[in-house]
């Protein structure tokens, strides 16, 4: 399972990186294995403020539809419209291709609270 | 392809499956009063072929598909029991199917009397006080039953804004909730796979309309805390809505409207045998307490005061008003009134009970080769999951697939979501032993065969008419237009 090193997690399996007080955001690769092939993504406008740990945005797979959640808040600075033509980025390349918005966030200790490499390992067995 | 799928590719010029008279003189005078411009110039576009020919092309489409008087069809939460053919009798007989809807009332009596009739069996064997019989499926009850509970909180003041959910519901509840204009609220499962009173209490307040719970629930398991539950939701002033798909593991054992729920759906193509799943359209009644008798669908069946006769009542201020064109699946109505009868008091609590033993019994066979999560009792299906079997490389979706080349029909899968790699599987009171013990054999040997060849499974089945299908394709490039 490829978990890389740089980036922080959350327990309903999104990633963060960091970049100064822009954080992108996407599925880890556990959580596209276990959605299966996905077929449509659901993004939020640029300028929607997100609050950490509500919904985003949706995402569909062949098995079951399932929300985003936000791992930190703030204002939404750019999404990732290739995704609505190519949702399979997501499955194929989920930590780079398949990133899905990137979030100016507000509140730089709502990182702090994020799961760590070591911890997500754990958290998915 | 070159194979000819349509019946008008078989078609030739000139063949057909019969000898027509010629037109007599009385038919051409008939013609004559039919003005120029509405008459037929060309000859209808219809097939030419034979008697045979017609009867291998749709025998030969009845083998290809996969059906219920072909095969088990163990399928989760969709109650796929055998459809007797006794109940086709009733739904053919000609005074009903030549019964136009808009005949006026006093010449519909009869059918008038029978879904008068089949709302009285329905409320005895629910425990509700009135009943409609207009939704045509299940989610248009949950609809329904939506809308009754909009109307009945805006006549009290505050139409409030939230609807509470379990994590293990149909997904056709939360759709119902946003189509009536609520959002849903989650209520998490707890360990022993049910909810309990205490996480309602902590999600309720007073912008809270009503808690949709299905009971016994997709894990197959009954609420047995529902009297708690209902007693939380009724003090908070909510309502309590029953989503009936699971009703199979009931009749004649528990009311629902005697426990504390106010609304239910019924879906009589589940429990009352009518068919459905590709074979026929829904029927999806709904029945509700007393207070909230006023706000049923447009119309109701009425009996006058005067002279006792059945008549359809659209004086009703308060109704929701109508949902459908008609008042229902008028035939699918006569066929579970025909089932109702056939089977009585003492037939439909039988069903049940050997609904929960059939689901109680194929858990047992396959207990030790799966991973049972929340594992108790069952009532009328069980839900298993493929975790053991997808470390070995197959996933449920592989090991459902293979199901198909030993033509059995594949149980519900991935569903319930709080399941990983979730097998729902509810094999119905109509399976004899030999049948659960044959399907508990094969899934067993399927789960032993991914242990030894699990790519064998990946590209599974290979006895269907067709392979395995693209579902990403299917879902982004929907076309079901033939193009030959």
């Amino acid at each position: 399972m490829n978990i890389p090193g740089n980036l922080r997690y959350t327990s309903e399996h999104e990633w963060v990186l960091l970049d100064g007080n822009v954080a992108t955001i996407g599925i880890t690769d556990y959580a596209q294995g276990e959605l299966g092939d996905i077929v449509f993504v659901e993004l939020p406008a640029i300028g929607t403020e997100v609050k950490a740990m509500q919904s985003f945005g949706t995402i569909e797979a062949v098995k079951a539809v399932s929300e985003l959640f936000a791992p930190v808040s703030g204002e939404v600075v750019e999404i990732n419209a290739a995704l609505e033509g190519e949702p399979m980025s997501i499955n194929n390349d989920p930590y780079n291709a398949g990133w899905m918005i990137k979030i100016k966030i507000n509140d730089p200790t709502e990182v702090d609270k994020l799961v760590s490499p070591d911890a997500y390992q754990k958290l998915i067995g | 392809m070159n194979e000819k799928i349509l019946i008008y590719e078989k078609s030739q010029p000139g063949r057909g499956g019969g000898i027509l008279p010629e037109i007599s003189q009385s038919e051409k005078d008939l013609m004559a009063l039919i003005p120029e411009k509405y008459r037929r110039k060309n000859d209808a576009l219809l097939p030419e072929i034979t008697e045979g020919e017609v009867m291998r092309h749709y025998i030969g489409l009845s083998v290809k598909n996969h059906h219920i008087d072909k095969g088990f069809y163990p399928l989760g939460s969709c109650t796929m029991k055998y459809n007797p053919k006794l109940n086709e009798k009733a739904a053919s007989i000609e005074g009903f199917v030549h019964q136009h809807p808009l005949s006026p009332c006093r010449t519909a009596l009869g059918s008038l009397e029978i879904m008068y009739e089949l709302e009285e069996y329905l409320k005895e064997i629910s425990g509700f006080d009135a009943m409609s019989l207009q939704p045509v499926a299940g989610a248009q009850g949950e609809f329904a039953g939506l809308l009754i509970i909009r109307a009945y909180h805006r006549d009290k003041g505050n139409v409030r804004k939230k609807v509470l959910i379990p994590d293990s519901a149909h997904g056709t509840n939360p759709a119902s909730v946003s189509m009536a204009g609520y959002e849903t609220v989650q209520i998490k499962s707890n360990e022993r796979g049910i909810i309990s009173p205490e996480s309602v209490a902590s999600a309720i307040d007073n912008e809270t309309a009503a808690l949709m719970l299905t009971n016994p629930n997709t894990l197959g398991l009954f609420e047995s805390e529902i009297e708690k539950i209902a007693e939380v939701i009724h003090s908070a002033g909510a309502l309590l809505y029953m989503d009936g798909a699971n009703l199979n593991a009931q009749l004649g054992i528990i009311k629902p409207g005697k426990i504390g729920f106010d609304i239910l759906h019924f879906n009589l193509h589940k429990t009352f045998s009518t068919p459905h799943g590709g074979g026929g359209p829904g029927a999806g009644a709904v029945g509700v307490v007393k207070n909230l008798a006023d706000y049923l669908p447009l119309p109701i069946i009425s009996k006058n005061a005067d002279d006792g006769r059945l008549f359809l009542n659209y004086d009703r201020p308060k109704s929701i008003g109508r949902l459908h064109s008609f008042y229902g699946n008028f035939a699918n109505d006569l066929r579970a009134y025909a089932y109702i009868r056939t089977l009585g008091a003492k037939g439909l609590k039988r069903v049940s009970e050997n609904a929960i033993i059939n689901a109680n019994y194929l858990k047992a066979l396959l207990k030790d080769e799966f991973d049972i999560p929340y594992n108790q009792p069952c009532q009328h299906e069980f839900v298993l999951s493929c975790s053991r079997q997808k470390k070995l490389g197959a996933k449920a979706l592989d090991i459902a697939k293979r199901l198909l080349d030993y033509g059995f029909h594949a149980p519900t899968v991935y569903f319930p979501l709080i399941v990983p790699e979730a097998f729902m599987i509810e094999p119905t009171e109509t399976e004899s032993r030999e049948t659960l013990d044959e399907f508990g054999k094969i899934l067993i040997a399927i789960s032993k065969e991914a242990e030894s060849d699990s790519e064998k499974l990946h590209h599974a089945p290979y006895t269907t008419p067709v392979r395995r299908l693209d579902e990403v394709k299917a879902a982004r490039e929907f076309d079901v237009c033939y193009k030959g």
